[in-house]
This record gives C-alpha cells, sequence and structure tokens, in this order.
C-alpha cells in the first residue's frame, strides 16, 4: 500500500513536470532553442496567483485565469524582445540569452517580491479520497486529471486543427513552411504562448502542492522539466509527456527508498544514463548529420 | 622603414604581450600600493579573488570560445578541485611548508578536476550543443549533492582546518601561468585544430583532426584550471561549503566570459576582474547586480548578432579611428612638401 500511494504521489509530481516539459519541448522543436527561461515563467504564474487570490481576495478561479494571461503575455514579449533579433544566430547566442532572461525575472521577482518565500492560497481543499488503507490526496487527483484533460486537448490540437498542422509543418521544415504560405513568425509566437499558458498552470499545482513560492522557485522544477523532456527525446511532444510522468515517479521512488538529499543527483544521473544510450531521447527521432 | 622589435613580433605574440603586460602592470601597480600604505584593507580582500575568478574565466574560455561548446558544470570541477586540494593540504599541514604544501595541493586538486573533467568528457564525444550543456550542469548537480553527503569532505556544514596559504602573489603566479599555458595553446598546432572544431566539425574531422582527442584534452585541461582555481579558493576561506558551487556560479563565470567576448582570453581577464571589483565598490546598486547581469547578457547577445551595430562597433573601434587621423595627418604633411 505505501508503495502504491508513492506511486500516486509520484505520478501527480510526474503530471506537473509533463506540464513544464511539454512546454520545452513544443518550442525546442519549432524554434530549435532551449527556452530556459522557461522555468521561471512557472514562478511567475504562481506569484501571480498569490497576487489576485491572497492579495485582492479575488476568486481562486479569477486568479488562475489571470495567471494564464499574465503569463502568455510574459512569455510572447520574452519571445519578442529576446529571442526574435537571434532567430539567425549560433546556438550557444540564443542559449545564453535565454539564460539572461532567465536571471532577469529571477532577479526583477526578487526586488518586487522580496528573497522570502510567500505561501501560497490553499484553494483547492478536497478531503483526502480513502480506498481501503489507501489514501490519495485531493490535489493529488485534480492535478491528474486537469493534467489528463489538457494532454488529450493539446493532442487534439496538434493533429486536428490548421494552427496545429502549421506548427507541425515549421518543426518539419522552417523554410518549406515559410514557402507554403505559413507565417513561421506568428506560429513562434503561439508556441510560445501555448508553452507559458501549461507553465502557468503547472505553477498553480505547484504551488498547491508545496505551499510555498519564491523567486527561485520555478529553476529546480524547470531544469527538472527539462531533463524530462530531454528523457523524453526533446522535440516529441508524447516523449515530454512520457518524460515528465516517469521523471516524478522516480523522482519519489528515490525519495521514499534510497534517500532525500541524493534524489536530485539521482533525478541527473538517469538523465546521463539515457543520454550515454539514447542520445535522443526515449522517444526523440534520430536526425541523421548532413554535409 | 626600420621596424622595432615590438613591431617585427608576429601579431599574436604581439596580442599575448599587451595581456601579461596588463597582468604585471595590476600586480605592480598593487604591489607598490600596498608599500606605500595606500591599500586599504577591502580591496586586499579582493586580490585573490580576483586571481580566483581570472583563472575560472579564462578555462572556461577555452571550452565556450574556442572549441564553441557551451559548459555549464564549471564550478563542479572546481569543487572537486578545492576538495581534493584541501583535503590534501589538511593532511600536510605539519609536514610542509605553505611555500611548498600550496602548489603540491594546487596540482593534486588540478589533476583529479582534470580526471572528472575527462570523465564529463566521454558523454560529451556523443552528445553536442544544447544536449551537452545539459548533461554538464547536471554533472555539477550531481557532484554538489554527493559531496554534500560524504563524510569526509565535512558533509553540509563544510570543510574546516585547510591551512590559509593563498597570497596574492601565489593567486598571481597561478594567473600568469593559465595565461601561459592557454595561450601558447591557442597559437599552436594543437589550438587552431580546436579553433577548427568550432568552426565546423565535419569539415576539419575530414582533414584529419582527431575531434574527440581535441575535445576530451580541452575539457579536461580546462577542468585542470578550475581544479587549480577552487584550491586557491579553498585555502582562502575559513569554511569550504559545497552550496558555494551550485549553478549560479557557473552562470557568474560564463558571465565572465561573454562579457570579456567569447575567445578573448584578455577579455576574460579583465571582465574577471571588473566583475570582481565593481559589484564590492557599488555596494548600492547591490540589489540590481543580478538585474544588470541579466540586461548585460541579453543585450550583449542581441548586439553581436546585429549587422548594423557590428558595422557601427567596427566604424567607431579606436583602431580604425586612430589609422584613419594618422593617414589624414600625413596626407597633409605630404601635401604641405608637395606645395
Amino acid at each position: 500500500m505505501n508503495f502504491l500511494s508513492n506511486l500516486i504521489s509520484g505520478l501527480s509530481l510526474g503530471s506537473i513536470y509533463a506540464l513544464i516539459a511539454l512546454g520545452y519541448t513544443m518550442v525546442y522543436g519549432i524554434a530549435k532553442m532551449l527556452n530556459f527561461a522557461h522555468g521561471d515563467i512557472i514562478m511567475v504564474g504562481a506569484f501571480t496567483c498569490v497576487v489576485f487570490i491572497t492579495n485582492m481576495g479575488m476568486h481562486p478561479a479569477v486568479g488562475v485565469l489571470a495567471s494564464v494571461v499574465v503569463c502568455v503575455v510574459v512569455g510572447v514579449l520574452v519571445e519578442r524582445i529576446a529571442y526574435k533579433p537571434l532567430r539567425s544566430a549560433p546556438p550557444l547566442s540564443v542559449l545564453i540569452t535565454a539564460i539572461g532572461v532567465s536571471y532577469f525575472l529571477q532577479s526583477l521577482a526578487q526586488l518586487i517580491f522580496g528573497t522570502n518565500q510567500k505561501s501560497f492560497p490553499k484553494f483547492i481543499s478536497l478531503s483526502p479520497i480513502t480506498i481501503g488503507q489507501l489514501t490519495i490526496k485531493g490535489e493529488s487527483v485534480v492535478t491528474m486529471a486537469v493534467t489528463v484533460v489538457i494532454m488529450a486537448a493539446l493532442t487534439l490540437f496538434i493533429s486536428k486543427t490548421r494552427m496545429g498542422k502549421a506548427m507541425r509543418a515549421v518543426s518539419e521544415d522552417k523554410q518549406a513552411a515559410e514557402l507554403m504560405g505559413i507565417s513561421v513568425n506568428r506560429t513562434i509566437t503561439i508556441t510560445f504562448a501555448i508553452g507559458s499558458a501549461l507553465a502557468s498552470v503547472a505553477g498553480s499545482f505547484y504551488g498547491l502542492t508545496y505551499g510555498f513560492v519564491g523567486p527561485y522557485s520555478g529553476s529546480m522544477p524547470g531544469i527538472k522539466a527539462f531533463v524530462a523532456a530531454v528523457f523524453g527525446g526533446i522535440g516529441s511532444i508524447p516523449g515530454a509527456m512520457l518524460g515528465g510522468i516517469l521523471l516524478g515517479v522516480i523522482e519519489n521512488m528515490a525519495k521514499a527508498y534510497i534517500s532525500t538529499e541524493l534524489s536530485d543527483a539521482i533525478v541527473f544521473g538517469v538523465l546521463i544514463a539515457v543520454l550515454l544510450v539514447k542520445p535522443t531521447g526515449l522517444l526523440g527521432k534520430k536526425t541523421n548529420e548532413k554535409v | 622603414m626600420k621596424k622595432n622589435l615590438f613591431q617585427n613580433m608576429k601579431k599574436t605574440s604581439r596580442k599575448n604581450l599587451v595581456t601579461y603586460l596588463i597582468c604585471f602592470s595590476f600586480f605592480a601597480a598593487v604591489r607598490i600600493m600596498g608599500a606605500t600604505d595606500n591599500l586599504t584593507r577591502h580591496f586586499s580582500s579582493l586580490l585573490v579573488p580576483i586571481c580566483i575568478n581570472v583563472i575560472l574565466a579564462v578555462s572556461l574560455n577555452l571550452v565556450i570560445g574556442f572549441l564553441g561548446e557551451l559548459s555549464l558544470g564549471h564550478a563542479g570541477f572546481m569543487s572537486v578541485g578545492a576538495y581534493a586540494g584541501c583535503l590534501f593540504a589538511i593532511k600536510f599541514k605539519e609536514i610542509l611548508p605553505a611555500a611548498v604544501r600550496l602548489p603540491l595541493a594546487m596540482l593534486v586538486g588540478g589533476m583529479v578536476a582534470a580526471l572528472f573533467g575527462l570523465l564529463v568528457g566521454i558523454p560529451v564525444l556523443r552528445l553536442k550543443g544544447d544536449y551537452l550543456a545539459i548533461v554538464t550542469l547536471a554533472f555539477g548537480e550531481i557532484l554538489r549533492s554527493v559531496i554534500i553527503n560524504l563524510n569526509f569532505t565535512g558533509g553540509a556544514s563544510g570543510l574546516k582546518g585547510t591551512p590559509q596559504d593563498a597570497t596574492f602573489t601565489a593567486g598571481f603566479a597561478a594567473v600568469i601561468l593559465t595565461l601561459f599555458v592557454i595561450l601558447n595553446l591557442a597559437d599552436s598546432k594543437h589550438g587552431r585544430a580546436i579553433m577548427s572544431l568550432r568552426e565546423n566539425a565535419i569539415a576539419a574531422s575530414s582533414v584529419g583532426i582527431n575531434a574527440n582527442g581535441y575535445k576530451l584534452m580541452v575539457f579536461s585541461l580546462s577542468a585542470f584550471f578550475a581544479g587549480i582555481a577552487g584550491v586557491l579558493y579553498g585555502s582562502s576561506v575559513s569554511i569550504l561549503s559545497a552550496s558555494t558551487f551550485d549553478y549560479n556560479k557557473s552562470i557568474e563565470i560564463l558571465v565572465m566570459v561573454v562579457l570579456g567576448g567569447m575567445g578573448s582570453i584578455r577579455g576574460s581577464v579583465i571582465a574577471a576582474a571588473l566583475i570582481t571589483i565593481l559589484p564590492e565598490s557599488m555596494r548600492a546598486l547591490a540589489d540590481y547586480r543580478m538585474l544588470i547581469y541579466a540586461l548585460a547578457l541579453i543585450v550583449m547577445m542581441i548586439l553581436g548578432t546585429s549587422e548594423k551595430f557590428m558595422l557601427l562597433r567596427h566604424a567607431l573601434s579606436p583602431r580604425r579611428l586612430l589609422s584613419k587621423a594618422v593617414k589624414h595627418f600625413r596626407y597633409k604633411k605630404e601635401g604641405q612638401n608637395n606645395g
């Protein structure tokens, strides 16, 4: 029973990682860049929830909606101001810019909210569900349910709509897509908007799970979600979902059965092991180098 | 026209000479200030950190600027070197005098860090670009959590009792040694091979350059010097704590390399020194320091790829303006002679 409850909290943590990893993987697939600042969008989303729900006393639904809007605006602004001028720049410059943006968001949050962590409003208070000896936290159920719904909607969006088709086309071949009349810039902007919206939802769940949010809250889940995206094969949407959930389960199991302090090291160790065996991740496509 | 010795030199040796001159004149200035009692206590406490950061930035520049790969785990190598060197120094505290102990500790720290550099280098051979960056980051984080959980490293409370051997002279000697090795490497056959890998790895291997061998060499050499910097750091603080060597430390070194200019050793030296001194002297801006770093990174990258800005920079470069002025002056003079 203990194993089962560990598994379920691992799945719940993994759902959060999967939501964040989707943002990484979509942006990588389309803009071929690592958006290092993606993790900090989670922090922006969580702080917006705190401001709207705790400080302004709004209804939680309004707060969550506001955090989605704020994150989308921040994500699109970052893309327009910092990343767009670097479309044809070498990958190293883009990565360094993304690190710069991540630092910028963190230090800005620190100037506004201070270094101390703020407590996150517990706006979902469900009583734990008990099946026999197994108890499942209400938040875990909500997190997993919402994640499943979002993933299904995203898969439908990518495979059925015109915009989804455009996204697939751009990730396949940017120039060919442009020749077919697809606006590459608009597609990239929309990808950033979707990724940021997912990150803001993940931010709310993250806040609910841990109860606190600080200026650096986004960096660790961000890096781990990135690990999850690489784990599943960066650029692949099912890969990000699988990688995120697996990573959450591995982390929780490591915490429960090996060592709490070493759990991060184990997560990173798994990443290195996977990359050594499969350099493109679990579901990643192998690309042949052309001269 | 008879050329003097300075003009007769190869262009690269001339550039390197200027770099050495900058370092030596800084050293001399500090010594003179020290002798005439003009050195504030605050500034003298920054001298060793300046040396440490210069070594770190120069050695990271070898990976980023010359090999063209991004390493986000430089602080990890620094920590391994620091712990190895400090444990060595503690063991031989009674037996060896400080003048022998510190160089030996540096050697030990450097060697151990280089070994870890090789260890990281092996996945490097299979990965590149963003994947490589994230693996180096992962290595750094793993090292940090493992060190915190080990007993002989002092665990979370840190390592105490390292003899305080790090002096400015020792640090300066280490800086000069680092510069000597890396500048000579850059100007050698091997250096050109490394830079050709940065420009086009496929083309380089097609003319017979051993890409894997050179990548391993760069990673272990860079780790070696990071280890030396770590030993200097460990011998200058009373408690060596693993939490210092986190991801942010690696980013700080990256900022120095980027601000100094990727691939420019002299730039790394100057940027590392300035980034160490400036925040301490601008206490009022302390809260905004990270914000300024972040903006500097973004603006540098955007301007660096903007063609208009590069043209403007070229047009306004001091050397060009100077040579233009000289030509103008000469032309005028000749005109007067003829007329």
